[in-house]
Parts: structure tokens; sequence; C-alpha cells
């Protein structure tokens, strides 16, 4: 909870804090470096002016819920147009994980549905908990568990097809 | 005592690989996986796939934070939102708009449909004039913008012309409102500063003019044959109703754009 005193001051210390992991959730939901710091932004516009709707509880939760709900009206909103597919070349070189390139990694994140992607990445990249991500998504649990299940099964689906030339690089 | 009479579900293995496998499960799962090689593999799938996903984007959190994402930049940029505290009138009007956003299409106690259309009409403003690459969808120079706008809020829409306040209309786009689509018309004066109209059908038929400020902008709205209109811009408020009246005297009269000398004679007029 906010104390009385400083509470202003550390909201805003909170959300100053949040920015870089923001950052790194919008790249990897959107794989676009503008569209994501773009996201970002709205994100913290919003926050800051619904300040006096946030009473207590966990700043960084609030804040990926936002940046949630943002990247879902903007999806509903591109879907309404023609469909363009975003990979982003201005970014740095593929840092090839340990066993699938950052490309594969990127088009497979872009097969999946939008809030099983969500779920992955606050769990892989962000670290959060099941029921932190069940309170973002605004669903029970399970629903997050078998999002998440779903997800493993067609990255992996996606990845298998693409085995044969990631063995022959290895 | 490992528990190795139970089975262990896939459920398990996704919170054991998420790291929120209660401890004492712990020893059963991983004895499992030892003696279920295809579960292993599974298991370590996972594992290497939220370790490619780490190490292609856990950089990002580390570049530094571009200057426009900066509080202090957004707050500078939207200072008025930061006054909420101290004005309370601004807070009113505000706390107003987003309540009766989130209760958007609820009940009987939300603020009435122009409050909320005209703080909508607002905050577009704010959004918008502030976009240096993206400040509107369609240009100025594009033919569909008008009929593209005039077909989706329902009327025929006409740009005013504010050539005699030096102010060049740059293009316009589509936006959600409290009673369905809106258009925003953004224009730009010499200087940078920027105005913007907004319009959209309302149940209201018709109000008088009337002025609102908060922050470095203001408003001036009338709703005329249930279509409302906000002309929004810096906080000056003759200008505004200068700029406010000549919009008016062309969308509801159809009369032709002010000449440019006329714009001082008209701020005098309409202004006191």
């Amino acid at each position: 909870m906010r104390g009385e005193g400083d509470g202003v001051s550390t909201f805003r210390q909170d959300i100053e804090a949040t920015i870089p992991a923001l950052r790194r959730y919008a790249r990897a939901l959107t794989r676009d470096a503008e569209t994501a710091d773009d996201l970002v932004q709205d994100t913290l516009v919003r926050a800051l002016r619904s300040e006096h709707l946030f009473h207590g509880g966990d700043v960084r939760t609030w804040l990926y819920t936002i940046l949630t709900n943002l990247n879902r009206n903007r999806l509903r909103a591109l879907a309404r147009r023609p469909m363009v597919t975003s990979i982003d070349d201005h970014d740095a070189p593929d840092a090839a994980g340990p066993e699938f390139g950052g490309r594969d990694i990127e088009r497979a994140l872009a097969l999946l549905a939008e809030e099983q992607r969500a779920a992955l990445l606050l769990i892989v990249l962000e670290g959060l908990t099941y029921r932190e991500v069940a309170e973002i998504q605004g669903v029970p649990i399970g629903t997050v568990m078998s999002r998440l299940a779903r997800a493993r099964v067609q990255i992996k689906a996606y990845l298998d097809g693409k085995r044969p030339t990631l063995r022959r690089i290895k | 005592m490992i528990d190795r009479t139970t089975p262990v579900t896939d459920e398990e293995l996704h919170v054991y690989v998420d790291g929120e496998l209660p401890p004492d499960r712990r020893p059963a799962v991983e004895a499992w996986l030892a003696s279920h090689p295809e579960d292993a593999a599974r298991v370590a799938g996972w594992r290497a796939l939220a370790e490619s996903i780490r190490t292609r984007y856990g950089p990002v959190a580390d570049e530094p934070v571009p200057d426009r994402l900066t509080l202090d930049r957004i707050t500078r940029k939207y200072r008025s939102w930061g006054n909420i505290v101290a004005a309370a009138a601004l807070a009113a009007f505000l706390i107003g708009g987003i309540a009766g956003w989130m209760a958007r299409g609820a009940s009987a106690a939300a603020p009435s449909e122009v409050a909320l259309f005209t703080a909508e009409a607002f905050d577009a403003h704010k959004l918008y004039i502030g976009e240096v690459r993206h400040p509107i969808e369609v240009k100025a120079n594009e033919d569909h913008l008008l009929p593209w706008l005039s077909r989706r809020v329902g009327t025929t829409l006409r740009a005013p012309d504010l050539g005699a306040f030096d102010l060049k209309l740059l293009g316009g786009r589509l936006l959600p409102s409290v009673n369905g689509p809106a258009a925003l018309f953004m224009y730009e004066g010499a200087n940078g500063e920027r105005f913007t109209i907004y319009c959209s059908r309302l149940n209201e038929a018709r109000t008088s003019f009337r002025y609102d400020a908060s922050g470095n902008f203001g408003s001036v709205r009338w709703v005329e044959s249930n279509y409302g209109w906000v002309v929004s811009g810096p906080k000056d408020k003759d200008r505004l109703k200068a700029v406010a009246a000549a919009a008016y005297d062309q969308v509801e009269s159809r009369t032709p754009a002010p000449s440019r000398g006329s714009a001082d004679q008209l701020i005098s007029r309409r202004g006191s």
C-alpha cells in the first residue's frame, strides 16, 4: 500500500523503475521497437493520468495490465485493416538462444493468439507468478495455465517444423 | 518421503518449469522425469524456449530509456494531468471523464453525454497534438479524408478553413466516442501550435457555446442538429472563441471562410 506522506513520489518512482521492464515486455509482445515504445508511452500517460484511480497494490502489475489491454485494443483496431506483419530489422542482430535463433522466436511468438503470447511472456520473460498474470488478464489461474500450455504446444510444433535446418547449423 | 504413487500431471510439469511447484512435490516430479524421457524432453524444450526468449528480449531492459519515455518528459507534455490534486475543478472534469468512460454504456448515474463527449475531445486533443510523427491518420490533401470521415460520422462534414488564423489543416482521424465514431481534424500554425476540431453525433439536439479550460489548453464546444463540435487549442480564450466562431459559421451556416485580414476583427468582435 502507498504511504500517506510520500505516496505520490513513491508512486512515480515505482513507475519509473518499471519502464525498462515495460519496454522489454512490449518489444516481445509487438516485435517492433517503434510500436513497443509507443505502447509504453501510452501506458505511462494513462498511468499518470489515472493515478487517482490507483488505490494501493502493486504498481508493476497495474502497469503490465494497462499495457496488455492497450495492446489488445491496438490489435483489434489492426484486425479491421489489411494484415501487416512487422519483423523488426533495425533491432540488435540475432542474439541466438541456446537452441533457437532470435528470428525463430519472433516468428513463433507471432503465431500465438494474443492472450497466449501475453501469458507466456509475462511468465517466462517478466518472471511474474501465475496469480499475477491471472490478475493482469482478468481470468482464473486455470485459464492462465491452459494459455501457457497451448502456447508451448504451438511453439514446439512450429519449431519442430524447422528442426532440420536447426540441426544443420548446429 | 517421495510420493511415487501419484502420477505427475501435464499441468504439474508446467508448474514445475515455472518454479511454482510446492517444494514437497518437487522430488516426485524429478523422479518422474528421470523415468519418463519424453516428458523430460518436453520440459527441457520449454526451458530452452524460455531461455531463448530471455536471450532475445532480455537485453531490451538494459538499453537506455529513450527521452520520450521518461516521466519528466511525459509529465511536461501532459502537465495538466499532473495537477489533478491541486486543481479541484480539473479533477472533477477528468474524473468525470474517466469514470464515465469506464462506465460507458452502463448506467444512469454517469455524467451527461455532452460532458463525456467534451472530455473525450479534450483527451484526444492532448493526446494527438503531442504526436510528432503521427498526429493524424489521413492527410488533408488526400481526397478521401472528408468522404471517409463523413460516412463514418454520419453527416456531410466540412473541415473549416482556418487560414484567417494562420492555421493550416494537417488532416484528420477517426476516433471512438460516447455515441459512435468521432472525427478529429488537426490544424497547425506557423509556430507549431496545434488546434483540433472534434465532431460526433449526439442525442442532445442543441446547446450554446461553452468554454472550458484545463492546464495549458482550452476548448469551445457547441451542439447543433444533434452533432457536437469541440474546438480545442492553446489556452487563449479570445482566440479560441474566435476560431470556434469561424468554424461554427462555416460548419453550420455554410458561409465562406473569413479572409485573412478579418481574423483580428473577429477576435475583437467575438472575443469580448
